[in-house]
């Protein structure tokens, strides 16, 4: 089951390989304040370990990481 | 990974390009600082009027590997050029140009685009390194 809280922000990678889903993602952050909550949606299967290696790295909290079809769904807070 | 990644990009063509564009922006997007120093071929490419040109493949694509490259850009991913314009606004990527090879060139800054920051020797590239890897490409 996946949450539907609601989100500040949403990145819409859909179509886009590496390393963009997380280059977009990254310039979001760097505009946003602590504590928002940001939905990432990615094709990339690449991305989901792009974006537990960049949560990780960053000290971001991954809420959550689910796939719906062909659609990976990210949500990211900013710590 | 607080030491810089230092890329000295040589090669000219497309995918060694995109191939060092992709190691910039993840970087990058880690927060860790980038230099690029671009020689050669690679400088060669980041002419203001011939960026945006075809600057083919190394031998070993092949025809394949030609049609692999078209159609993974065909579905989208962005150029070199784009990926680093977009990995720039993230700031820590600095990409300079080698003056020997401006010299080699006969290219003066002007006739380069944006993206390059400036013009530097292998000493500044050095300095700036620090204790971080550099990477040849």
């Amino acid at each position: 089951m996946t949450t539907t809280l609601p989100t500040g922000q949403q990145v819409d990678a859909r179509g886009l390989s590496c390393p963009m889903p997380i280059v977009k993602t990254a310039t979001l952050f760097r505009t946003i304040p602590s504590g928002t909550v940001v939905e990432v949606l990615a094709t990339d299967p690449g991305s989901v370990k792009d974006f537990e290696a960049w949560t990780r790295s960053t000290g971001n909290e991954l809420i959550e990481s689910t796939k719906q079809e062909s659609v990976f769904r990210f949500l990211i807070r900013k710590v | 990974m607080d030491e810089p990644l230092n890329l000295v990009l040589f090669s000219g063509t497309d995918d060694k390009m995109n191939a060092a564009a992709v190691l910039a922006a993840g970087a990058a997007a880690l927060g860790r600082p980038v230099n690029i120093f671009l020689q050669y071929w690679a400088l060669d490419a980041f002419r203001a009027d011939r960026i945006a040109a075809d600057h083919g493949l190394a031998p070993e694509a092949g025809a394949a590997g030609r049609k692999a490259v078209d159609d993974l850009r065909a579905a989208g991913q962005a150029s070199w050029a784009e990926t680093l314009r977009q990995a720039k606004e993230l700031g820590g990527i600095d990409i300079e140009a080698c003056s020997l090879s401006m010299d080699l060139l006969h290219i003066t800054e002007s006739d380069l685009d944006p993206l390059v920051d400036g013009v530097e020797g292998v000493t500044s590239f050095y300095l700036n390194a620090g204790n971080g890897p550099v990477t040849f490409i």
